[in-house]
């Protein structure tokens, strides 16, 4: 299958060089400090906290990852070689969000560490766990397919990392424009929100409007990355 | 094999190539020969389906390398200029991923990768990270890859830029041997190239294919006569004179040279051998006949001839002459 080369190959080059390791080093930092800080003054066995922490790290950290997925393959012309082998864009698109996507899983899979530390002195909330780890899988996959989509916009990964990080931001503030407008707009904006959604399902209620919203948010991205690729070649 | 009918590209207003047709048979290599900026590789990259025409059609093996694309993909082998490479893998793993995403089968894959990696000479760096590799070795990766799914067709875009005489001549070996079992195009600026390896050559120029034959044919073609030089000791204007009154001579330049001698140039009809005319006209004269000799046009003169236009000649012709010094 050659979605799955794809993804593999990625990975592969993920773990050649240091970012990786810089990405996910300094997310454990992050996320740990803020994880004992909060234990340790709270004195609660709740893993909350450290869901919102991770929202922010990930959204924060996101773009230096996706960046190289599709502008990299662009700049150095292998897309040429993807492009003229008998697959489908379909395929590269897939291929490389799955890479994207199996990374932000990987770093999550380390976390795991904090909630069975609670799980051992204490006695956190099983649904707040699981709906956590559930919906900082959906959000992930959220914000690879938009820093996907906008590596395939561009050559250039700093322009591929800005512009991505400029629409996961718009998207996290959004709903701050609600009250403004109010009726029908107000309910889309605030609908449109990143945070919200996962705010949800960290405190255990896994709603269906929810998981929606993250599988239809990954869905468009990934199809205008499809475009975006498939145009490219009329260029 | 690769039929092409008619292609045209425009990037906007700019035109790049327009109505290039020309057919391709099977087991032929095929010399796709240009100036840079030509269009070569902008037709090259049309039939191995990476970007569409914007008018005509172009089949490999029988599939529109548009409509029916994945079906005429699977059937090439692409060196793309430039080469692009993963250059943070290994040699092994690059091919392996290459003869992967080409449908080859898991359990012929270690194979094709040994094969193609002999055929292109890079066996000795398989365990190599690619971005190590000098520029010739990475050349020869691109052609290993293009060989790993052991397609019909191959098409290489500048195959032997940046390699060194001694490899360029290793490549077109290769290139040479690929020949009968696979389909080749080949393109490049190098004119030497064509004649060493092609069985016919595709001449293109802003866009448009100016000639299609064999090598040795454009030349014969071209020049619609012999030509023949001599070397003589005598007063070069009677020699001249002389000379024209034989048979089947059409016309006779004198170049005076510094120690008495002239250099004559003499153009006769194609077919007539009128050398042993000459050399018997010039002893009768009671002058000495210091040289005589076949002077072909070369394929430097052709290209150039079909190639330029008045005031782009010497600046080409300069480039060209540097080109062939290098190889």
């Amino acid at each position: 299958m050659a979605t799955f080369a794809i993804a593999r190959r990625e990975l592969g080059s993920y773990f050649r060089s240091p970012l990786a390791y810089v990405i996910t080093a300094a997310f454990l930092v992050i996320a740990g400090y803020f994880f004992s800080v909060n234990v340790i003054f709270s004195r609660q066995a709740t893993v909350q906290p450290l869901f919102q922490t991770m929202y922010t790290i990930l959204l924060l950290l996101a773009p230096a990852l996706t960046m190289r997925l599709l502008a990299e393959e662009q700049k150095s012309g292998t897309i040429e070689l993807l492009l003229t082998a008998p697959i489908r864009e379909v395929e590269v698109v897939v291929g490389k969000f799955l890479a994207g996507f199996i990374f932000f899983g990987v770093m999550l899979v380390l976390t795991l560490c904090y909630p069975l530390l609670l799980s051992i002195w204490g006695n956190p909330d099983r649904g707040g766990v699981i709906g956590g780890y559930l919906g900082a899988l959906l959000f992930c996959g959220a914000i690879v397919s938009v820093g996907l989509f906008t590596s395939a916009l561009t050559q250039n990964q700093i322009v591929a990392a800005v512009l991505s990080f400029a629409i996961l931001l718009i998207l996290w503030v959004v709903d701050g424009l609600s009250s403004v407008f109010g009726g029908t707009l107000g309910d889309f904006l605030s609908y449109l929100a990143l945070y919200p959604h996962f705010n949800d399902m960290t405190r255990g209620a896994i709603g269906t409007k929810d998981v929606v919203y993250y599988v239809s948010l990954i869905l468009v991205a990934l199809f205008l990355t499809w475009r975006t690729l498939e145009a490219r070649r009329w260029r | 094999m690769i039929e092409v009918e008619n292609l045209s590209k425009r990037y906007g207003e700019k035109v790049a190539i327009s109505g290039v047709t020309f057919d391709v048979q099977a087991g032929e290599i095929l010399g796709f020969l240009g100036p840079n900026g030509a269009g070569k590789s902008t037709t090259m990259r049309i039939i191995s389906g990476y970007m569409p025409a914007s008018d005509g059609t172009a089949r490999v093996a029988g599939y529109d390398v548009f409509t029916q694309s994945l079906e005429a993909r699977r059937r090439i082998g692409y060196l793309p200029e430039n080469v692009p490479l993963y250059t943070e893998m290994k040699v092994r793993d690059y091919l392996g991923f290459m003869a992967e995403i080409h449908g080859v089968p898991r359990r012929v894959r270690k194979e094709r990768v040994d094969v193609s990696m002999e055929q292109a000479r890079v066996t000795d760096r398989a365990d190599w990270i690619i971005g190590k590799l000098s520029k010739g070795y990475r050349q020869r990766v691109g052609l290993a890859q293009a060989l790993v799914h052991n397609p019909p067709v191959l098409i290489l875009d500048e195959p032997t830029v940046g390699l060194d005489p001694r490899q360029i001549i290793e490549t077109r070996n290769l290139i040479k041997s690929l020949g009968g079992e696979h389909t080749v195009i080949l393109s490049t600026h190098i004119l030497p190239e064509v004649s060493a390896t092609c069985s016919r050559v595709v001449i293109i120029a802003n866009g448009r294919v100016v000639a299609e034959d064999t090598p040795e044919n454009l030349t014969r073609r071209l020049r619609g006569s012999e030509r023949i030089e001599l070397e003589v000791g005598g007063p070069g204007k009677q020699v001249a004179a002389r000379l024209r009154a034989i048979k089947n001579v059409q016309e006779v330049h004198v170049e005076p040279t510094a120690d008495g001698r002239a250099r004559l140039f003499v153009d006769c009809a194609v077919g007539a051998d009128v050398r042993a005319d000459l050399a018997a006209a010039v002893v009768n004269g009671g002058w000495g006949l210091y040289q005589l000799r076949n002077v072909g046009m070369s394929l430097e003169e052709v290209f150039l001839q079909l190639t330029t236009q008045d005031e782009a000649a010497p600046a080409e012709a300069a480039e060209l002459e540097m080109e062939a010094v290098g190889t």
